[in-house]
């Protein structure tokens, strides 16, 4: 098929259970937390959240704030505790700032969040496109398109030669074909991340990804 | 795959419905088997019908807006007075009941949104009864529901912030209307047909939530998209056809809501969000303009 097709899944459409009341303000922005926060690896210490649009103009009253917040503690969008999450936030210690913005933007449900722990820091813009369906549009000011709906592994790993080799190395063993891949890092020689879309659903690949040297951290989502 | 009305309908004449096309596509592009994919589907369906057995029970949203209107709905359908048939008075009831829940920070299933969730389930848990639905069926419904959705989120969208109200509560009527009439045992083109019905019908329909919460005037918005999937069911069932063909009335909502101005999208800055009482609900429930 040569159309990209923003929906492809039935469950993209009926679907996903979540608590409410809104899809793209309160579900799809607890998915974007969520994989912000995987994306980062770790727990942030403080949290900046930049919000544009329909999010800057009603994220209060569609509760965007505590499902962006409750998906950065790892939530799912039908997790209860959700509700409380900014107060679960702030017992943990996580300082978390929200700032509406007047600029435009490509998409009107979006948000910009920096985290930040320790020297690590790193900004992640998510976009919410409907029916709780989200894309990750850029990370640390590169440009890139992932559309969840598709299995996912984000790996945190050193930066040092060789680690895009050794993890082709364990997909390519394994006959799972890479979609799309994309590398980024923090600076040369620090943190470095990729997010890899494969075509085929094979979670368990996760921890062979982790056994690897130099790797922090790996992520599987679909 | 099927990107348009006419192909899934095309591609639906090899299969023995829409619901069995939608699941041996989600199968070829999800990797997962027909069993798996029914039963994700059956656990979408518990969701709802918990939902509105919840909202009929009598709740009230967090801001006190909304709440309560579905058990009011339930007492006056009991009493037998209601000018609506039993079975449509019952579907906006539970349209109600679901989108009561969801402004209560509930859980709901989202079908295609949140704030239009009440409309597929509502019209589902209604027929389910008069049309002796097996709990299958019950799921196919949904799977029916969810092919013509899937076109029309490809070809149009299904968020407010893009396209209106049209693209939520309208896209769930015509995911209705489509499943309604392959409940009764039309065809998927009388499926095609009631979609575009209940697009035309709603073409437009803006956005304009009072304090940007999803509740005035989402809850009833959702009553009156569940009466309208029922009308064009049974205007499809009865021969009724289209004059503009549907993936035509799908790329006019398209383009109506790129048209649309911001305001009308999901933003809170227009209609009856900027009334003088949604202005002053804003203020009460969030201390500012």
């Amino acid at each position: 098929m040569a159309k990209q097709l923003r929906f492809t899944s039935v469950f993209d459409i009926i679907g996903p259970v979540m608590v409410g009341p809104s899809s793209s303000h309160t579900a799809g922005a607890a998915r974007i937390g969520k994989v912000v926060r995987n994306i980062f690896g770790e727990t942030p210490e403080r949290v900046d959240i930049y919000l544009y649009e329909s999010f800057a103009k009603t994220y209060r009253g569609h509760g965007t704030d505590i499902a962006l917040v409750g998906g950065l503690l790892g939530m799912a969008p039908d997790d209860a505790r959700l509700p409380d999450s900014l107060k679960i936030a702030h017992e943990q210690g996580i300082h978390v700032t929200f700032i509406p913005k007047n600029d435009k933007v490509d998409h009107p449900n979006t948000a910009r969040i920096s985290l930040s722990k320790g020297e690590r820091s790193m900004t992640v813009t998510g976009v919410s496109i409907g029916g709780g369906n989200i894309q990750i549009s850029e990370i640390n000011g590169f440009k890139l398109s992932l559309s969840m709906g598709t299995p996912t592994f984000i790996t945190v790993h050193q930066d040092v030669p060789g680690m895009i080799a050794a993890v082709t190395d364990i997909f390519s063993s394994a006959h799972v074909n890479i979609g799309t891949m994309t590398v980024t890092r923090e600076a040369k020689g620090e943190k470095a991340i990729m997010i890899i879309e494969v075509d085929d659903r094979k979670p368990e690949l996760a921890d062979q990804l982790r056994q690897l040297p130099h790797v922090d951290n790996v992520t599987y989502f679909e | 795959m099927f990107y348009t009305v006419k192909e899934l309908v095309a591609q639906a004449e090899h299969f023995d419905s829409v619901a069995a096309l939608m699941i041996q596509t989600e199968s070829e592009t999800s990797g997962r088997t027909p069993e798996q994919i029914r039963e994700l589907m059956g656990r979408n369906l518990d969701v709802m019908a918990d939902s509105i057995a919840e909202g009929i029970a009598g709740v009230k949203s967090v801001t006190g807006l909304t709440g309560g209107d579905a058990k009011r709905l339930d007492a006056y359908l009991t009493s037998g007075r209601s000018l609506l048939g039993p079975v449509a008075l019952a579907a906006v009831r539970n349209a109600v009941a679901v989108n009561e829940v969801n402004a209560k920070m509930g859980l709901i299933c989202a079908t295609p949104t949140a704030g239009s969730a009440g409309v597929v389930a509502g019209t589902l848990m209604a027929v389910r009864e008069p049309l002796k639905l097996t709990r299958n069926q019950q799921i196919d419904y949904l799977f029916t529901a969810g092919a013509f959705g899937l076109v029309i989120a490809n070809n149009a969208g299904i968020a407010g912030a893009e396209g209106g109200c049209q693209a939520e509560v309208g896209s769930a009527a015509a995911m209705a209307a489509a499943a309604l009439v392959c409940a009764q045992g039309g065809t998927a083109d009388m499926a095609a047909q009631a979609v575009a019905i209940t697009i035309a019908n709603l073409m437009g329909l803006v956005c304009d939530p009072v304090a940007g919460l999803v509740e005035v005037p989402c809850v009833k918005r959702n009553a009156m998209g569940a009466a309208q999937a029922l009308t064009s069911a049974d205007m499809a069932l009865a021969g009724v056809r289209t004059v503009i063909p549907p993936d035509e009335v799908i790329g006019a909502m398209n383009q109506v809501g790129q048209q649309m101005p911001s305001a009308f999208k999901e933003t809170a800055e227009g209609g009856l969000a900027v009334t003088p009482t949604g202005r002053r609900i804003r203020k009460r429930i969030f201390g500012d303009d």
